[in-house]
């Protein structure tokens, strides 16, 4: 019982402190803290632009505000999840999959799985077609550079 | 009185370009050469006009002419002489100018070759290339002219621009321009737009030999396709170029430590490359054994209209993007221009399909005819899904209403793969022979390689263990480049055993003997080094960002920066100069000094951030002075990224042209050079006429 | 090089893969969409804000938690102004804004300030700074602004008594400009009133 409570105590204790010596270090959130989750996420109002390099006063604003967040103790999801709710969609890097969306990920596959079948389709169309006088067909030999160099020296020697 | 003659060259220029449209189809059409020999020289008359149109405006940007609303756009009087000269392309009117005139220099010197071969195609390639010219002369003309002065009509608040004067306005000459957009004032772009419009508008000539040869029934032969091949080479090389300086520029100037970002304006370049590049290719079979002529004219087709596509993005502002011109009048008339190409074409093809066919066999399923076809269909793959990425956003708001973004997860996601495998292709498919490939022997030839890149990869990837798919990155890459040094070494130990030649001179008679086959393999050399920046990004790079005070270091990795003084000057430009003096140590030790910047333009209010980059093969390590932060000598917060494998990209870019050059040059031979290709189950080599 | 191998004498049925009558349509269907897409992308680009038509209705809610719907305000005269903390003209038009509001509050005008794309710290401050007592509340998802598809902040949308969208304002006001417009609001009168 008593190693026990000392056990418990001592796991209480150490992650206190881990986890207030990790947010003391450089002062929790650092830029690299926001920025991680600013990487994820796109400027609500310039197009195209990731909101960690955004040079904005705008994105300036945000990021103090994610950096405010991590502070209260949100999660990486919770502040996403604020950024969509507040600024629409189009601050996710990739939109959220489901419903309509999902086709941006299953037309490709799609065309791939096409483009196979097509080829595949036309490789076996040329290979139906052959030489009447194919009996076992010799590999073309692979004209290697020592042959073709020997050739042509050969060749030389005749012109 | 200097711009009057510009804007009368430009008129004439338009005029002829309608001429010669018209009079070379009714010269084809109703077979009188006459007309076309007529709709010739008007052709040819065009590039000195438009030359006078070019010039007359460059003198203007240079010599600060501010009557001219455009150089008031685009040139200002703190702008280094230089710069002035690249003014030109600066802004949409100088830039479509410039398109134009690049276009109608292309048209001009395939005139100028000799064309007995393809005399027949000549009405129909004249009118088709000069109908595109004319198009972008007549929006030059009509809609954004860049010959355009500022008035001031007394009672607005706003100047006019127009080209004759309003009723009752005043001219109005400002005493200074706006200048060039800041972002723009960057080595790369002096070479960025050129190279990239010469390759946009060197595809129509492949195109117009196209259409030409489709509308004449001469797509039954073969000739033609090889001519158009030539061309396509010459505008992809200048395209890879342009691919490679603009991403040099993004990584020297927009401060983001990439130089990909899979933005719609990049995506809209890619496109077309990605599809001339499958052209090259299928052109070989074409030429090897006479299949896939269809599918190499679609491919054509294809790649002309992915340029006039991603002109139509850049230039209207449909896809929103970092890169836009601001909004003009283009738009409609653009739209209703690819159109008519786009469904033009289309109709031309299916009509003339039974021209295209042609008979097709392969013994294997295991043949360079297959892989080919495999690596076209994976260059087809990529290019639809990185299009489909482009215009999603725009169909997900018409369909759901709401606009997202798709940015480089999905983009990196979904071409990562099929890239992936393109690289393999691109080690194995030189193993492979034409027609049948026995696997014993491919096996064989790919042992060495295979093998020696396993260790590589091995002892690489360990060094860097941070993701796994690295590992079958790096191993990809090292499989892909001792494939092909092994074939350069397989031919230089022949030649020094059969000639009895010394290593050097062995590889230069290798090369010089076979220039295309040669020279690709450098190429792919190149695509590979390239390849390997990308996978740097992807995979390994670290940044972080912090804020010191005098004397503070932050570390990242190995390295560690030190900040040691903050300046302030005026620069060049018309600019402010923030900059910080910092110290780079790798593992304690000092490796240099890095200034990273913040100029500050006054005039255009905007800031720009200049990155201070030390570059190794294996490392850059990239300072940014970040902008938004406070910047004293209390407090400065700095930016680094480490960006391993990086600056093969660069070098790639370099070998990829040095390939291309060595692919492109003429076989110098005197004599007739005779190739030979033996036949399985006729040893009798038949002797062709060799390129 | 063309090497039609002429001995071939078995021929491969001809299966023109790429090209069946179901491809043709496929690959014209596709150029049609692609071209419908860039023409419709096209018009929206190039339509401008909503200035016309009935006011597009929306509910919005202050930072002090209370809400108002537009269509509940008939009978009033609306000012609907988009503004942002980190927009520098903003800043230029809102002491002329609020004194506006301060005198035409009890005659039947009403203002709204819809805070576009703004963190509310910020906004919260600039609120302050500048004294502004008329209604404001963030644009949630942006909403709003897409509705009237507005480009850029400052704007402002004049609505008549009736609910109906009487312009725009691109770019800060400036005096006298808003006292005429709502001047002009205030004097009309509907048939049957």
């Amino acid at each position: 019982m008593n190693r026990r409570f000392v056990l418990v105590i001592f796991v209480m204790v150490a992650s206190f402190t881990t986890i207030t010596i990790a947010q003391g270090q450089e002062g929790f959130p650092t830029d690299n803290d926001v920025n991680d989750i600013a990487k994820k996420l796109y400027c609500p109002v310039c197009p195209n632009t990731p909101l960690d390099v955004c040079e904005t006063k705008a994105c300036q604003d945000w990021r103090e505000q994610i950096s405010v967040q991590l502070s209260d103790g949100w999660s990486e999801d919770q502040i996403i999840d604020y950024f969509v709710l507040q600024y629409g969609e189009r601050v996710l890097a990739e939109p959220e999959r489901g419903g309509f969306t999902s086709l941006l990920w299953l037309l490709p596959v799609i065309a791939v799985l096409v483009g196979l079948v097509v080829v595949w389709q036309a490789l076996r169309s040329w290979r139906s077609a052959r030489l009447i006088e194919m009996q076992p067909v010799p590999s073309q030999p692979e004209v290697s550079p020592e042959t073709l160099a020997k050739i042509e020296k050969e060749l030389r020697k005749l012109a | 009185m200097l711009a009057d003659i510009g804007l009368f060259a430009l008129i004439v220029a338009f005029l002829l370009a309608v001429y010669a449209t018209i009079a070379s189809a009714w010269g084809g059409w109703k077979n009188q050469q006459a007309y076309v020999e007529s709709a010739r020289n008007a052709t040819l008359l065009v590039v000195p006009l438009l030359t006078i149109s070019v010039g007359v405006i460059v003198y203007a940007l240079y010599s600060l002419d501010f009557s001219l609303a455009y150089v008031e756009d685009v040139s200002s009087r703190s702008m280094s002489p230089f710069l002035r000269l690249t003014a030109l392309w600066g802004g949409q009117a100088g830039s479509i100018l410039f398109w134009a005139w690049l276009m109608s220099g292309f048209v001009a010197a395939v005139l100028l070759r000799k064309w007995e071969r393809d005399r027949d195609l000549m009405p129909y390639f004249i009118a088709v290339a000069m109908l595109t010219t004319a198009f972008f002369i007549g929006i030059s003309v009509f809609i954004i002219n860049p010959f355009a002065r500022l008035w001031h009509i007394p009672g607005a608040t706003e100047l006019t621009r127009a080209i004759f004067q309003p009723a009752g306005a005043m001219a109005y000459i400002p005493q200074d321009g706006q200048g060039l957009n800041p972002l723009l004032r960057h080595f790369g772009m002096i070479g960025h737009p050129p190279t990239t419009y010469l390759g946009f508008t060197g595809f129509v000539i492949p195109f117009a030999f196209a259409i030409s040869a489709l509308a004449t029934g001469r797509s039954r032969s073969d000739e033609w396709i090889r001519t158009s091949r030539r061309w396509t080479l010459v505008a992809w090389i200048f395209l890879s170029i342009g691919l490679v300086l603009g991403g040099r520029w993004a990584y020297d100037v927009l401060g983001w430590g990439g130089f990909w970002g899979w933005d719609p304006v990049e995506n809209a370049m890619l496109l077309p490359w990605l599809t001339g590049t499958a052209f090259l290719h299928s052109m070989m079979i074409t030429e090897k054994r006479g299949m896939l002529k269809g599918w190499s004219v679609m491919l054509i087709i294809l790649t002309y209209s992915l340029v006039l596509f991603g002109t139509f993005i850049t230039r209207t502002g449909v896809i929103s993007s970092v890169h836009a011109f601001s909004k003009t009048a283009l738009g409609p008339v653009f739209f209703v221009f690819i159109g008519l190409t786009f469904l033009g074409s289309l109709a031309l093809l299916l009509k003339q399909r039974d021209t295209l066919k042609t008979k097709h066999e392969i013994e294997s399923f295991m043949s360079r005819e297959a892989a080919f076809l495999l690596q076209n269909l994976l260059f087809l793959a990529i290019t639809f899904a990185v299009f489909f990425g482009t215009v999603f956003p725009l169909i997900s708001e018409l369909v759901t209403g709401t606009k997202i973004t798709v940015g480089p997860p999905y983009f990196q996601k979904v071409t990562g793969p099929l890239f992936a495998v393109l690289l393999l292709l691109m080690g194995i498919a030189p193993l492979i022979a034409w027609r049948k490939q026995a696997a014993r022997s491919l096996g064989r030839a790919m042992l060495i390689p295979f093998v020696a890149s396993l260790g590589v990869a091995g002892i690489w990837g360990y060094s860097h263990r941070v993701h796994p798919a690295s590992f079958f990155a790096l191993w990809l890459v090292s499989f892909v480049v001792l494939s092909i040094f092994f074939e350069f070494w397989k031919g230089v130990r022949a030649r020094m055993n059969a000639q009895s030649e010394r290593p050097v001179v062995a590889l230069g008679h290798l090369i010089g003997r076979n220039h295309r086959r040669y020279g690709g393999y450098i190429i792919h050399l190149g695509v590979v080094m390239i390849g390997l920046g990308f996978i740097g990004d992807a995979y390994f790079q670290q940044e972080s960002q912090r804020a010191l005070t005098i004397g503070e270091s932050m570390s990242i990795g190995d390295y560690s920066l030190r900040f040691d003084n903050l300046e302030t000057f005026p620069g060049s430009d018309g600019r402010e100069v923030l900059e910080a003096s910092t110290s780079l140590f790798k593992n304690g030790e000092f490796v240099r000094t890095l200034q990273p910047r913040r100029d500050f333009f006054v005039v255009q209010q905007q800031p720009v951030t200049v990155p201070a980059v030390h570059s190794t093969p294996a490392t850059d390590v990239y300072v940014l002075l970040v902008g938004w932060e406070e910047i004293g000598l209390q407090s400065s917060t700095f930016k680094i990224y480490l960006n391993p494998l990086i600056s093969w990209t660069w070098t790639g870019g370099i070998v990829l042209i040095l390939g291309t050059f060595i692919a492109v040059w003429p076989q110098a031979t005197g004599k007739r050079r005779v190739s030979y290709s033996l036949k399985p189950g006729k040893f009798r080599p038949q002797p062709s006429a060799g390129d | 090089m063309t090497e039609m191998t002429t001995e071939a004498i078995t021929e491969a049925p001809g299966k023109r893969v790429w090209l069946s009558g179901l491809g043709t349509v496929l690959i014209y269907a596709f150029v049609l969409g692609v071209l419908g897409l860039l023409g419709w992308g096209l018009m929206k680009v190039n339509s401008g804000q909503r200035e016309s038509g009935m006011a597009p209705d929306f509910t919005l809610t202050s930072f002090d938690g209370e809400s108002v719907t537009l269509s509940g305000l008939r009978g009033q005269v609306v000012i609907i102004n988009f503004w942002a903390s980190w927009c520098p003209p903003c800043r230029e038009e809102a002491p002329y804004l609020e004194s506006t509001w301060r005198k035409y509050q009890d005659q039947g005008v009403f203002f709204i300030g819809v805070d576009y794309a703004d963190t509310e710290k910020e906004a919260l401050a600039y609120i302050d700074e500048f004294g502004i007592t008329y209604f404001n509340g963030p644009d949630v998802g942006t909403r709003i602004a897409q509705d009237y598809r507005m480009d850029g902040v400052p704007e402002t949308y004049f609505v008549a008594k009736n609910g109906e969208l009487r312009g725009t304002k691109i770019g800060p006001l400036f005096p006298p400009e808003l006292d005429q417009r709502i001047e002009e609001l205030l004097a009309e009168t509907y048939a049957g009133e």
